[in-house]
């Protein structure tokens, strides 16, 4: 029984006093400014990122997570509250969620939110632990043919199942990859693209770039329209859920779990994917499809068991291969390496602690949800009300703190007010910023990756085609491109990522 | 006549980025071959991808029929953009607490909805939470007061 003694280190680490601590704290942060209006997860997690970096490496990524799941959390509740998702993957939750809150039964959703992520994330993380060796020994077989290949089917599916324009969504990808390279070229030592800047050597900041990118870029939005963000709260009343809600949810957060855990390991979107797809599965499931839309339970606890099982399940190819699915495990990777942890499938028998201390942390931070967010709700309310005008600069001064703080050095201040007006300007075209933080991220690997297998190869490009592994994922790559593009899919696509 | 605003922008946009690496790479790097690649193997290849996307963008707003940019928070980009510069300019010199409460203004300059009274008490407010959170809390390391302003402590 190896997991049973894999998931003893990770209870033994986990319940570690301190990393008990610092996962509750995450928890706690995630869920406070995952609340507050217009900061979704990848925000909030790349402004409190610099306070993690004096942490042990475990107890980082513990806290990290925490502040995931707590984040995502906090967005459910203003979906429920005021209508307001926090991110696209709990746009679905606001949809029976609002409604609900609007008859008087905001605290049966939250309340149902709650419980159906907590059975999700323990589910998702129960099939972590028991995925990721295996998956672990199967990346081990990679070379670099086989990881470049990966990284560019893995690349292309994120923008294949992210909602938007194909074409803007890989030239963002592109853009990124670009922007990785910035910074000193570890084979020749060249200076790339720094342009005289020696704060520039060591690349880009990851904070800084992020930072700018979700987090100043969506200030900005939300200042083009600052009427709108006046929104009312609805009362919660009783937290409880009738008999009757509990057993109309039974089976949607169930079949939530399933779909989101499945959906989730893929590249793109998990939790986004897997929130739209469980509604639709409830809604055609459901013997009164006419009440969806009007305040139907199983529209909130579907979607949201879903999300939060996708989210947690998107860890698996971040630890198993290093590689990112989404923005948010982009933004983990970044942390590990700044950490001095090279992600990757080494990490579960170097760092047995801090691999399934980890896994253990994310079921533990999922039932401090469940025990803390509920009986605060009411502060989570009064946060709510907190008006724009004065949460917007505190979020500035926190992130420049933040980012200053990491190295002293002004410079990442710049990066911070460059990448915001530039992500603002994307966000002005609709391009999406998350493969654009995704290619930052996998840039320097694909580069490393290219250079390694073509040595190997003696410079045979062919070499990409004749690896039985690698003309697999290149094929597969080919045909998502194919698939997206037939105009039925398209259409299909389209319907699916309809937000409004 | 254009008729996809966003995408013409969004594909100039990415025409410029390819061709800035691209003829960064040819004057300053070498390409090198696939068995030797030079540091600018990489990008350049990834540069000319992006440039022929962004021109594919352009090619494909002309077809379709595109919704104009709306309002443009032209008093956020000003404002919002120079909290972090002005943080890095008079964090050195004038110390942390300066640098909080002067960035914090600024940036709540840019929003119509709070007058100047209301933004120097968030200002104020905010600075003394940040002390004491990072300063004092956090320990970060930063002086409070810099050396311009030493003379006030005496």
């Amino acid at each position: 029984m190896e997991i049973l003694a894999n998931l003893a280190i990770g209870f033994e680490t986990a319940f570690q006093l301190h990393n008990l601590f610092y996962c509750l704290i995450g928890v706690f942060l995630g869920t406070v400014i995952g609340v507050l209006p217009g900061v979704g997860p990848t925000a909030t997690i790349a402004m409190l990122l610099p306070i993690t970096f004096s942490l042990s490496p475990t107890s980082a990524m513990i806290m990290l997570a925490g502040i995931y799941y707590g984040a995502q959390y906090g967005g459910s509740t203003t979906a429920i509250l005021m209508n307001l998702p926090g991110e696209a993957s709990s746009a679905v939750t606001s949809i029976d969620g609002y409604q609900m809150a609007r008859q008087g039964r905001a605290g049966p959703a939250l309340s149902i939110a709650a419980i159906g992520s907590f059975v999700a994330g323990t589910f998702a993380t129960l099939l972590i632990a028991l995925s990721a060796p295996t998956l672990t020994k199967l990346a081990l077989e990679f070379g670099p043919t086989e990881y470049f290949s990966l990284i560019v089917f893995g690349l292309v599916c994120s923008v294949a199942l992210a909602h938007g324009d194909i074409l803007k969504a890989l030239a963002m990808v592109v853009f990124g990859l670009l922007i990785g390279l910035v910074g000193t070229d570890l084979y020749s030592g060249a200076q790339r693209f720094t342009l005289g800047f020696m704060e520039l050597f060591d690349g880009i900041d990851v904070v800084a770039l992020s930072v700018g990118i979700f987090g100043i870029a969506e200030i900005l939005r939300n200042l083009e329209n600052e009427s709108l963000r006046e929104a009312t709260t609805a009362r919660v009343g009783t937290l409880l859920p009738s008999r009757q809600d509990l057993r109309q949810s039974t089976q949607p957060i169930i079949r939530g779990t399933v779909i989101g855990s499945l959906l989730g390991v893929l590249p793109g979107g998990g939790a986004l994917l897997s929130s739209f797809a469980s509604y639709t599965l409830e809604k055609k499931l459901s013997k009164t499809p006419e009440r969806f839309g009007k305040g139907a339970i199983e529209g909130v606890a579907g979607p949201e068991s879903a999300n939060n099982a996708g989210a947690q399940t998107s860890f698996i190819p971040m630890l198993t291969l290093g590689l990112p699915s989404n923005a948010v495990m982009a933004l983990m990777i970044g942390a590990l390496i700044v950490q001095g942890i090279v992600p990757g499938p080494n990490v579960v028998n170097e760092r047995p602690d801090l691999f399934w201390g980890l896994i253990v942390s994310m079921w533990v931070g999922n039932l401090f949800l469940l025990l803390l967010n509920l009986p605060l709700v009411g502060i989570w309310i009064k946060l709510l009300k907190v008006p724009y005008y004065a949460l917007f600069p505190a979020i500035l001064a926190f992130s420049s703190i933040g980012i200053y703080s990491m190295g002293g050095n002004v410079f990442d201040l710049y990066s911070l007010t460059l990448f915001g007006v530039i992500g603002y300007f994307l966000m002005k075209v609709e391009c999406e910023p998350a493969p654009f933080l995704l290619g930052f991220i996998l840039g320097p690997m694909m580069e490393e990756y290219l250079r390694r297998a073509l040595i190997l190869a003696r410079g045979d490009a062919t070499v990409f085609f004749t690896s039985p592994i690698s003309a697999g994922f290149l094929v597969a790559t080919v045909f998502m491109l194919v698939i997206i593009t037939l105009p039925f899919i398209r259409r299909r696509r389209e319907e699916i990522f309809v937000e409004d | 006549m254009i008729s996809n605003p966003k995408d013409t922008a969004a594909g100039l946009f990415f025409i410029a980025a390819g061709l800035f690496f691209c003829l960064n790479v040819w004057f300053n790097l070498q390409v090198g071959t696939a068995l030797r690649m030079g540091p600018g193997y990489f990008p350049i290849a990834l540069g000319a991808i992006l440039a022929l996307l962004g021109l594919a963008i352009i090619f494909k707003g002309m077809f379709t029929q595109g919704t104009p940019f709306g309002s443009v928070a032209i008093r956020g980009v000003v404002f919002v953009g120079l909290a972090p510069l002005i943080f890095s300019v008079v964090v050195l010199p004038l110390g942390l607490v300066a640098a909080i409460f002067l960035s914090t203004f600024v940036a709540s300059l840019s929003s119509q909805r709070s007058g100047i009274v209301f933004s120097l008490l968030l200002s104020l407010g905010l600075t003394i939470f940040c002390v004491l959170v990072f300063s004092y809390g956090l320990g970060l390391p930063y002086k409070l007061v810099g050396p311009w302003l030493q003379w006030i402590g005496g």
